[in-house]
């Protein structure tokens, strides 16, 4: 199962991200723990037009949960935010309703081995709770 | 007291039905001990025995079910107070665990103390042993004092004389830190304490199960332990205090069982010690079941149980020295511990290496381990932590270390 669930695309994604790190001047930004382990995430955006211009991270968490936040980094510039806010909920239904990947994001389904790992789902969601946090502030 | 067997690891592992048949049929190593250790056969059949032949309540009945659960749970009682060198077994009051003890005193105990008063607590106490008094400082106006810790991870007992003051009325410590395995010198503290006419607590979650202990020597007021962590079922613990000292603390919760006299015109009386603190139904068949365990462990060589759990500590400590980026969160060497090694890996997440880990079967724990400000003092979130029992063996060490190897191979 774990063999599944670190594939090397997964693992590239986290370790490829550490070396994007936060926006000089966001114009939001969330930090988000996790309490049970310890975890924190803080998500940066810069906006212009309507849209997100550009995404940054801080990750001090597992694997799993920087994979999660180098994903929204790389993807959610383009966006808007309407598009973006729906994202943690669609994220966690994938993951615990078998939903499918949000429209847009087809990366996501690298985390479908997750489902099976329930403990570790929170792990993924925080980013992404993170990034709502951001936008609606 | 009958010498002990001399300790045969094999024939103890043999004891547990979860290592000798893992779940699943997969390899099972357990290196999560100071979280919740295993069941001996002994405990299993002294629970399932009580719950097939005496289970009833206790204290209330006459009929012949409710005297033979009264009589096990008692002599549950007279185990655990044989187990800790107790003579006065009242003075052994069964709880729901560490957490409840504690909680108990900062409530009872806690009652009689206010603004001007302080607690002296550490900073690698685990959150039951912290949380419960900050509680306390908000709800009666008491001040905390927190104990630094020393880059090995342990008290640092030099700053007791500098925080221990008339103002101090008790000193909360753990005996053996659940990060750094890091034990206790107690004599200081309670020292420290006697100077100024304190209390002294101490946390034994971790301590209790790696032998006898003799609470009244050690002179300390209270002691608080799990069973879970005691080869011992969930869902009791025991707060251990002198009679003396219980003897004139308020209850802390009401209810069936604890009282003398309940008048709705003249007020309700509350009963002696113990009792006065087991409002309701205690955990009777989990008392029984501490009891069976204390019992058995008793019996064994923990002279042997010693050596035998120092050597395998130290074939983890010389196995992360070894792998490139690991580092130990308390003491490296042998000295003044048990067999709790916390530690961290450059580039490694603790939850991705238990999780790599569980693969092949090794239960490890990661994350801050209910101690955060401990986590914080070293600048990291969280560390992995292997904790070893008695019945942990060579193969449960090779396995671990292979692991370890293994995931900074594929993750670091
Ligand atoms: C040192 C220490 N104190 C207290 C506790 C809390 O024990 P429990 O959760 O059984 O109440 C633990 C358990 O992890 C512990 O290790």
């Amino acid at each position: 199962m774990s063999e599944e669930l670190y594939h090397e695309k997964l693992v590239d994604r986290a370790q490829a991200g550490r070396a994007k790190g936060r926006l000089d001047q966001p114009d939001k930004t969330a930090t988000l723990d996790n309490p049970l382990c310890g975890d924190r995430v803080t998500i940066d955006l810069k906006l212009a037009d309507g849209k997100v211009l550009a995404a940054g991270h801080r990750t001090r968490g597992c694997l799993l949960c920087e994979a999660a936040a180098a994903l929204i980094v790389e993807k959610a510039p383009g966006n808007v935010p309407a598009a973006l806010l729906p994202l943690a909920d669609t994220v966690r239904q994938f993951l615990q309703k078998n939903g499918p990947a949000p429209a847009g994001w087809p990366a996501i389904e690298e985390f479908s081995p997750v489902r099976t790992v329930k403990s570790r789902q929170d792990c993924v969601l925080l980013p992404f709770r993170a990034l709502a946090q951001a936008l609606s502030s | 007291m009958r010498a002990p067997k001399p300790f045969d690891p094999e024939s103890c592992r043999s004891q547990f039905p979860i290592l000798t048949e893992p779940p699943g049929g997969l390899p099972l190593h357990y290196l999560d001990n100071a979280a919740t250790a295993q069941l001996p056969a002994a405990v299993l059949t002294a629970v399932r025995r009580h719950e097939t032949m005496s289970r009833a309540n206790v204290a209330r009945g006459v009929h012949r079910l409710a005297e033979a659960a009264t009589a096990a749970y008692e002599d549950a009682r007279s185990a655990v107070a044989g187990y800790l060198g107790v003579t006065d077994a009242d003075e052994i009051v069964f709880t729901g665990g560490t957490t409840a003890s504690i909680n108990l005193v900062a409530y009872s105990f806690g009652e009689t103390l206010g603004p001007g008063d302080e607690v002296l607590v550490s900073e690698l106490e685990h959150h039951s042993n912290l949380v419960p008094w900050q509680l306390l400082a908000t709800r009666r106006g008491v001040a905390l004092k927190v104990l630094p810790v020393t880059e090995e991870g342990r008290l640092d007992l030099d700053r007791l004389p500098s925080l221990v003051s008339k103002r101090t009325k008790l000193l909360a410590l753990t005996h053996c830190s659940n990060v750094t395995g890091a034990i206790t010198d107690i004599g200081p503290i309670v020292a420290a304490a006697k100077s100024v006419g304190a209390r002294v607590l101490i946390d034994g979650a971790q301590r209790a199960p790696h032998g006898p202990l003799d609470l009244p020597a050690l002179g300390i007021d209270f002691y608080a332990l799990s069973g879970h962590k005691l080869y011992a079922p969930n869902g009791v613990g025991v707060l251990w205090g002198r009679r003396e000292l219980l003897s004139k603390m308020p209850p802390f919760m009401g209810g069936g069982g604890m009282i003398a006299q309940v008048d709705l015109e003249t007020g309700t009386s509350f009963a002696d010690i113990p009792r006065r603190f087991e409002a309701g139904t205690p955990p009777i068949a989990q008392a029984v079941g501490l009891g069976a365990a204390v019992r058995w462990a008793q019996a064994l060589d923990w002279a042997g149980i010693a050596q035998h759990e120092a050597r395998l500590t130290g074939r983890i400590l010389d196995g992360l020295g070894a792998i490139k980026g690991a580092r130990v969160i308390g003491p490296t060497g042998l000295q003044g511990r048990l067999g709790v090694v916390s530690f961290t890996l450059d580039g490694v997440h603790p939850h991705d290496l238990c999780q790599w880990l569980d693969r092949k079967g090794v239960a490890l724990r990661g994350g801050h381990h209910c101690a955060q400000p401990l986590a914080k003092r070293f600048g990291i979130a969280g560390t992995s932590r292997a904790s070893l029992a008695p019945y942990n063996n060579d193969a449960d060490i090779d396995a671990l270390l292979a692991g370890l190897e293994d995931a900074r191979k594929r993750f670091a």
